[in-house]
């Protein structure tokens, strides 16, 4: 008697089995695609980790294009850069969707993460997909750093002198450290070969690495949702989720739709603003590296004003460096200060919400000083906002303890 | 509808800051904007015949090939050879300086900035302002300094154009012991070629090339842009549709 036995998760036959007995195709898409299901009543915040994806194959993309053009060299690396606006075939469009994307990319990430707050993304069981989350971010800032050293523009060049010399502010190994940094005793070519080398190779296989392992941890657990509701503890007698919905087809045209919202966005500001009036493309970068004349007002590029703004409103070096290195890093730890019951903002109190509200001001605020010359007021003022960006983390454990919580619904709120 | 106008206003204003702040701490005066039209074709063409008679003895525009401006600011070869290119042989060559930047250096204590990408770096209205801006100052090496950049090395090229002019500068001693110092305006001392009308033009003509000259590109890139986005809203009506599609049955 003929046992006819088709294993879970593979193709009946033809060529889809061919493959499924040498390499779990199919169940891989199953599984991660036309199987994984999400809630249903995903809103406009949900669409930021797409967005970060398209932007990455954007980077990705153009990146290898520019890479073919660009010559990694002192002398050479600020003309290649007008060879590749002025000469190469469609050139201007590749290097302006590259720079466009570099914002575009913070822009999408830190809307992601604000998400995750709103919606107590990074609380249990979802701690490791925050914590991986935060990895991608400093590996992101890492490799916008290193690419923006790459034009050999003024900024570029004066912008790398600034933060690198940071490190050289650490007791006993910083001016060692400096020296592995820069390969040089000063910012020269051999810095700019292997700050290359780290945004090329590096820096882009750490990130997509780490992003692999994000998405696999997210699909372990499952998405969470504006309810903030375990969607697998409502599942039917087929063992899908009640309220949830495949990720292909339901979310991929909604997501759709929400990508061509975002490349008009996009393309806008690449056709017909590129430089973002000096903040996507700093003015004094059109001028080429000068190691003798230092620009009249240094500013690193705007996602990282933020955190500028923390490191100078610490008088002590070494002390700015320290609490910029831990405003970067303390939201790692937001699954543990947040102890609340409830996950999403919805049900939570006025204190969660009242705090939420203050540090987006705060972030926005720290911002927009990190742009600004260090005056006096400027620096007050970053102060008293520096202060307010660590009492938010800081005080967390308790004002979320004693916030008064609303009932969780048992099915996600969905109006059609 | 409320929360959308308060994101459009939003995004309107952030528009307006980013724009209008981009370049304004780069002087202490303020600057009067050069008003250029990129869009306008002669004075483009203006501009070229001024930027070639009168700034690349000095200056060279290394990034900037004689074609692309044939090209661009529809001039033919012909006029290319005979009006534009003083030094170059073939239209695919760049603006270079005519005079040899070692020489430069020795006679200005400084080479002539390249003027490919001045207008990127500096802005328009911080060129034209510059352009405007020498007086007289009998104790500089070359007998002017300038209200925009003082101390600069440049002597006033365009004196024959625009004559000699004098410069009101006040300075007024606070309490605090500090001076500050005000600029009240110029004092036209001798008279050049052009009247002050004319020089305007002359300045606005040759400040629009060198924008163009920054970035050639340029009016392509916004025509392009333009149907991009445009292929991209009808993009968007069928995919919201598919949507709509795939969603109805969802209760």
């Amino acid at each position: 008697m003929a046992k006819i036995e088709v294993e879970v998760g593979k193709s009946k036959g033809g060529f889809m089995k061919w493959i499924d007995d040498r390499f779990p195709f199919t169940e891989t898409m199953r599984y991660h695609v036309t199987e994984y299901y999400a809630s249903k009543n995903f809103n406009f915040w949900y669409v930021f980790g797409v967005l970060a994806f398209v932007v990455l194959f954007i980077q990705l993309f153009t990146g290898i294009f520019l890479t073919m053009n660009y010559k990694p060299s002192a002398a050479e690396a600020f003309s290649s850069v007008e060879y590749i606006m002025r000469d190469v075939e469609w050139g201007w469009l590749i290097r302006y969707m590259h720079s466009t994307g570099s914002s575009f990319f913070f822009v999408v990430v830190y809307l992601h993460m604000f998400r995750a707050m709103l919606y107590g993304s990074y609380k249990k069981p979802r701690e490791l997909i925050w914590i991986i989350g935060m990895l991608i971010f400093v590996v992101l800032m890492a490799e916008a750093f290193a690419g923006y050293l790459l034009p050999w523009g003024q900024m570029s060049y004066w912008g790398a002198q600034v933060i690198i010399s940071l490190f050289g502010s650490i007791p006993w190994v910083g001016d060692a450290l400096v020296e592995i940094i820069r390969g040089d005793y000063s910012i020269s070519d051999i810095t700019l070969n292997r700050f290359f080398a780290l945004h090329v190779i590096a820096l882009p296989l750490a990130l997509i690495g780490l992003i692999f392992v994000h998405i696999v941890a997210l699909h372990e657990v499952g998405s969470n949702n504006p309810d903030g509701i375990e969607i697998k503890s409502n599942k039917g007698a087929d063992g899908v989720p009640l309220d949830g919905v495949a990720f292909h087809p339901y979310h991929t045209s909604k997501d759709l739709v929400a990508i061509i919202i975002f490349l008009i966005i996009f393309f806008s500001v690449v056709f017909f603003a590129p430089d973002m009036g000096g903040y996507f493309l700093e003015h004094a970068n059109f001028e080429p590296a000068n190691l003798t004349a230092t620009p009249e007002h240094i500013a690193p590029v705007w996602y990282f004003t933020p955190f500028y703004a923390i490191l100078r409103a610490v008088p002590d070096k070494l002390g700015g460096f320290i609490l910029f290195g831990l405003s970067v890093v303390i939201p790692l730890f937001l699954p543990w200060l947040d102890r609340a019951r409830v996950k999403s903002i919805r049900y939570r109190g006025w204190i969660y919400k009242s705090a939420l509200s203050i540090f987006v001001v705060t972030f926005l605020v720290l911002g927009w000083l990190g742009t600004m010359p260090a005056d006096p007021l400027y620096v007050l003022a970053a102060r008293v906002f520096s202060v307010i960006y660590f009492a938010f983390f800081i005080l967390m454990p308790y004002y979320t303890t004693i916030d008064k919580t609303k009932p969780v619904p048992d099915r996600v709120v969905y109006h059609g | 509808m409320v929360k959308f106008k308060n994101i459009a206003s939003l995004v309107i204003v952030s528009t307006y800051l980013f724009t209008t702040q981009g370049l304004a701490a780069s002087a202490g005066v303020e600057l009067e904007s050069a008003d250029i039209d990129p869009s306008n074709i002669h004075s483009l063409q203006r501009g070229a015949a001024n930027f070639m008679n009168y700034c690349s003895g000095c200056h060279s525009a290394k990034y900037v090939r004689y074609e692309t401006i044939g090209k661009d600011l529809d001039l033919s070869e012909k006029m290319l050879v005979d009006n534009l290119m003083f030094n170059a042989e073939r239209t695919f060559e760049t603006i270079q300086a005519s005079m040899p930047s070692d020489d430069a250096a020795q006679w200005y204590g400084t080479t002539p900035p390249d003027l490919s990408l001045m207008a990127r770096a500096k802005g328009a209205d911080y060129i034209f302002n510059f352009l405007k801006g020498f007086y007289v100052e009998a104790e500089s090496p070359t007998g002017v300094n300038n209200i925009v950049l003082p101390g600069t090395s440049m002597p006033h090229v365009l004196w024959e154009l625009q004559g000699y002019q004098s410069a009101h500068i006040e300075n007024h001693e606070n309490d605090d012991g500090s001076v500050t110092t005000t600029f009240e305006g110029f004092e036209q001392m001798t008279p050049g070629m052009m009247d002050s009308e004319d020089y305007d033009k002359f300045v606005r003509d040759t400040v629009n090339f060198l924008a163009y000259i920054a970035e050639p590109i340029r009016g392509f890139r916004v025509m392009l842009g333009k149907w991009v986005i445009m292929y991209l809203i009808f993009f968007l009506i069928i995919a919201r549709m598919l949507k709509k599609q795939i969603w109805k049955d969802v209760k």
